[in-house]
């Protein structure tokens, strides 16, 4: 069916609200969506760039024989051939550090990021489905969760707790990031089960939550996954910041416990750059390509954007 | 009324897509009297939203590819947006599809009356005096410029977007599906507020797009029916409805049901099949796969030719 | 067959809930088998609202809705799914009612699926295979392809096709043809008028009178949610006595005739009980002398 056709058919209706809101342009999407995949350089990019860090994180610590904060070298040395990345105030090799470090940031994303994003379906697919009463009541707890600053109450159950590692500390971060994700579900749900598909789905005998996974969530797949890369994005940033000031894990090391040793051990007055770059760019090179893979895919995803 | 106001010729408008050009407008020559009321009939895929657009502002995936348009004796630049800007609202005005839905829902309407004068540079202060008239002649009361347009019926908004466009008197207004989306007592009025737009001066013809061939014959003057981006039949209203030439203009009037026809006193028939594509429109005249009529010399395309006073048909039986 | 009895809807508006819409007030008429029953409204009439009513779409706020002496107003659960082996819709924009991301014909494996899990292979393709040839569709022109490759007037077919193959009673044919090309409509309308040969009732619900006096045996005129004319179809359109359905018949565009001007005439207030004034041809609040 040929783009004039189709806005034809759509504009031959007599007595229909003018909001025609069918994605009359959705050609089989996943096959168009790969074509447009594959093309997009900003996606390709950006997917590079994950993946040569991830590749870093899985391989690199094989390559070090020592742990990252073994002492092994004379301390405050250069990079050299002998450590890529020199050594730390107390001869500790950096670039050992970092690697690990990398590990246990693509843990922290994952975890996090994941246990956001289905907190978050969850409760904005129920919320969006069911309406009344029970969105009422989901819009409550997501409401005060919105509400409650972040950062004090992960301060506050650090301190507390005394629980440190990666994986519970990516469990919180996960616990605390959902409600955006949850809210915008909710709003796309709401929308899209108005539509004719869905009550046909009901008038097939489906339940509510067959419909949901089966109808539903398919059509926004390109949105759930966007949600996912950025829960990923803030889960790192705030895994950095608890490690930052020293709420993070006490064993093992990340890229953030790396910044605050740096600092507290003043590398920076004492211009040992080789100490805080890496970590820092490392960070931000991996969260600004995550957010640059974001754009891409909603370009990808959608044909507006596209540049034709 | 024999003056011609608009002169199209061998237009040419396709659409760029990925997968090539849709050749949805395809050498199309035609005219509109001063004083005319035209009406531009066709189903889906036939190029008559294409044409009213083109007239006015090709949008982004359109691409003017051949042929000229002149009006009033000036050929009008449409290729050219920027160009364009100089005759939109003043000398060319369009009622867009979906017009009424089209209104900022966070403004209210006289201040979207008063931004849009602002852009064409007429000042709001000195048309106020017939924008109440205006309003009056519709049956808006002076009001309605200090509502929104959610406070507003189907019928009242339709009727406030039509008031807008006319209000620097074109020459040319296109009226695109303006009846679609209204009921069916709200339709009449508004069909009748254009004639009388027309009988008033403030508009000097008319091109009315509309899928309802029923609706176009209660007020058009001649009624141009298209097919597959091309020119089927033109001819004076009752000519068109009571004795049409085109097989396909015939099987279109014949398929539609009448309030006193019922299914089992006569049975109505639709025409089989579909329009081609216009990816790749097939040789010789468009409609020969599903007209009852076709023979060898329909391979090659009919020209769109006058077989008697102002009534022209493109089909090699019909001349 | 089916019988609606002093239906009403009301919707709750305003904050917390205060104030009320009557959507529907007080309606009722019959669908008999074998039969077409045109409801015919303006926006606004609750037209929609009572098929979505009838389809169990949306809750019943009072009356009953019955299917053979049945009360199926409140049907929940597994009555539900036994209820829509009887009762199936079809609505307005074909290219809504399918998720765009699948193939057209999982409209036919959710039913395969929910009402004919044991159903073998070779028996299921034959099943779909009578049912398109009931809506007179090629399977090989259909069958395996998106809704984007498909026309309207096809994807309406194959919805029509989909609710055959439950062997259902009733239809509920909501402006089914309003967005498809005026030479496909007619295919689509005569459809319909061949399947209620089979036995099955139809409610055509539709703005558009001509229309409805086409395809179907009994009229329902619907103004602001309730009734203000039913009865046969030719007395209605042939003798209309109400001043609404005088209006709505003047208002529509005819081909050979112009549009006459029309006395205006006081319209009776909502809410007027419905009158017998001959055979099969109520009016509310009586014939006016």
């Amino acid at each position: 069916m040929t783009v004039s056709d189709q806005e034809e058919l759509v504009a031959a209706a007599p007595a229909a609200p003018a909001v025609t809101a069918a994605p009359v342009t959705s050609m089989r999407a996943s096959r168009e969506a790969l074509h447009f995949a594959r093309r997009n350089r900003k996606l390709v990019a950006g997917l590079g760039v994950v993946l040569l860090f991830l590749v870093v994180a899985a391989v690199g610590p094989l390559l070090a024989d020592h742990g990252p904060n073994e002492y092994v070298g004379p301390p405050a040395q250069r990079p050299s051939s002998q450590y890529w990345f020199g050594t730390t105030m107390f001869g500790q090799d950096v670039f050992a550090q970092f690697t690990h470090g990398l590990r246990s940031t693509f843990l922290v994303g994952l975890l996090g990021g994941g246990l956001a994003a289905l907190i978050g379906m969850l409760i904005g697919f129920t919320a969006g489905y069911r309406g009344g009463a029970v969105d009422e009541a989901l819009n409550m707890v997501t409401n005060v969760v919105l509400v409650i600053p972040t950062l004090a109450v992960l301060l506050i159950i650090a301190t507390y707790l005394r629980v440190r590692g990666v994986v519970p500390e990516a469990i919180f971060i996960g616990l605390f990031s959902w409600p955006w994700v949850a809210r915008a579900i909710r709003a796309q749900t709401f929308s899209l089960r108005s539509r004719d598909f869905v009550d046909l789905a009901r008038l097939s005998g489906a339940s509510g939550r067959k419909i949901i996974f089966r109808e539903i969530a398919p059509n926004m797949s390109s949105y759930l996954f966007m949600t996912f890369i950025l829960l990923f994005g803030s889960s790192v940033l705030i895994a950095a910041t608890l490690d930052f000031i020293g709420l993070g894990p006490t064993e093992g090391i990340s890229l953030g416990l790396m910044m605050n040793n740096a600092v507290l051990w003043s590398a920076l007055p004492l211009g040992m750059w080789w100490w805080f770059v890496p970590p820092g760019l490392g960070i931000t090179v991996i969260v600004g390509a995550l957010y640059i893979m974001n754009v891409g895919l909603d370009e990808v995803f959608n044909p507006k954007l596209r540049e034709m | 009324m024999s003056t011609v106001s608009l002169r199209v010729e061998n237009l040419k408008v396709w659409y760029r897509t990925l997968r090539g050009d849709v050749q949805a407008l395809d050498d199309v020559t035609f005219t509109v009297a001063d004083g005319e009321i035209m009406g531009l009939a066709g189903e889906s895929g036939s190029g008559k939203s294409t044409l009213g657009k083109s007239l006015i502002r090709l949008d982004g995936r359109m691409r003017h590819v051949g042929g000229t348009v002149e009006l009033d004796g000036k050929e009008l630049p449409i290729w050219d947006s920027g160009k364009m800007n100089g005759f939109r609202f003043k000398e060319v005005s369009i009622i867009p599809q979906y017009a009424m839905s089209a209104m900022n829902p966070t403004r209210k309407i006289g201040r979207l009356v008063e931004d849009l004068l602002e852009s064409r540079g007429v000042g709001f202060a000195g048309v106020r005096a017939e924008l109440d008239r205006r309003l009056a002649l519709v049956e808006l009361s002076r009001d309605v410029l200090d509502r929104y347009p959610i406070e507003l019926s189907g019928g009242m908004k339709q009727r406030m977007v039509m008031v807008l466009s006319t209000l620097l008197n074109p020459s040319l207004l296109i009226a695109d599906e303006v009846t679609s989306a209204l009921d069916v007592s709200t339709q009449k009025a508004v069909a009748e507020t254009l004639v009388g737009f027309r009988d008033r001066g403030f508009v000097k013809s008319m091109i009315v797009i509309t899928h309802d061939v029923s609706l176009v014959y209660q007020i058009a003057d001649t009624i141009m029916v298209m097919y597959a981006g091309k020119l089927a039949e033109k001819a004076p209203t009752d000519v068109l409805v009571g004795a049409p030439r085109h097989p396909y203009t015939q099987a279109l009037i014949s398929s539609l049901p009448e309030v006193g026809v019922r299914y089992a006193e006569k049975r109505l028939t639709g025409i089989p099949g579909t329009p081609p594509s216009l990816l790749h429109p097939p040789a010789g005249c468009r409609f020969r796969d599903r007209c009852p009529l076709a023979f060898d010399k329909c391979l090659e395309e009919p020209p769109f030719v006058e077989i008697e006073p102002d009534h022209f048909v493109a089909c090699w039986k019909a001349s | 067959m089916l019988a609606l009895d002093g239906v009403t809807k009301v919707y709750r508006t305003g904050v917390f809930g205060g104030g009320d819409l009557t959507a529907v007030r007080d309606v009722s008429f019959e669908v008999q088998p074998g039969e077409v029953v045109s409801l015919i409204g303006e926006s606004g009439s609750g037209k929609t609202t009572i098929g979505r009513m009838i389809l169990r779409l949306t809750s019943v706020s009072g009356g009953t809705i019955t299917l053979d002496g049945v009360d199926v107003s409140t049907v929940k659960g597994g009555g539900l799914r036994g209820y829509y082996r009887k009762v199936q819709g079809v609505f307005q924009d074909p290219f809504s009612s399918y998720n765009p991301i699948f193939k057209a014909d999982r409209v036919f494996a959710m039913i395969r699926e929910a009402y004919f899990p044991g159903v073998g292979g070779a028996e299921w393709r034959h099943k779909v295979g009578a049912s398109l040839e009931a809506v007179r569709l090629d399977p090989d022109q259909v069958l395996g392809k998106y809704p984007h490759q498909l026309s309207g007037g096809q994807l309406q077919r194959l919805l029509i096709a989909r609710a055959l193959l439950l062997d259902i009673r009733l239809l509920v044919a909501d402006e089914i043809i309003s967005m498809l090309d005026a030479s496909t409509r007619i295919d689509v309308l005569n459809l319909l008028a061949d399947l209620k040969a089979r036995g099955l009732g139809i409610l055509f619900i539709t703005h558009d009178l001509s229309l409805g006096n086409y395809v179907s045996e009994k009229t329902v005129i619907l103004r602001r949610g309730a009734v203000v004319e039913m009865g046969a179809t030719e007395r209605v359109f042939g003798n209309p006595l109400h001043p609404y359905t005088r209006k709505l018949l003047a208002s529509v565009p005819q081909l050979h005739k112009r549009w006459e001007p029309l006395a205006a005439e006081p319209e009776p207030a909502d809410g007027q009980p419905l009158v017998r004034a001959e055979d099969d041809h109520f009016v509310a609040g009586g014939v006016r002398r």
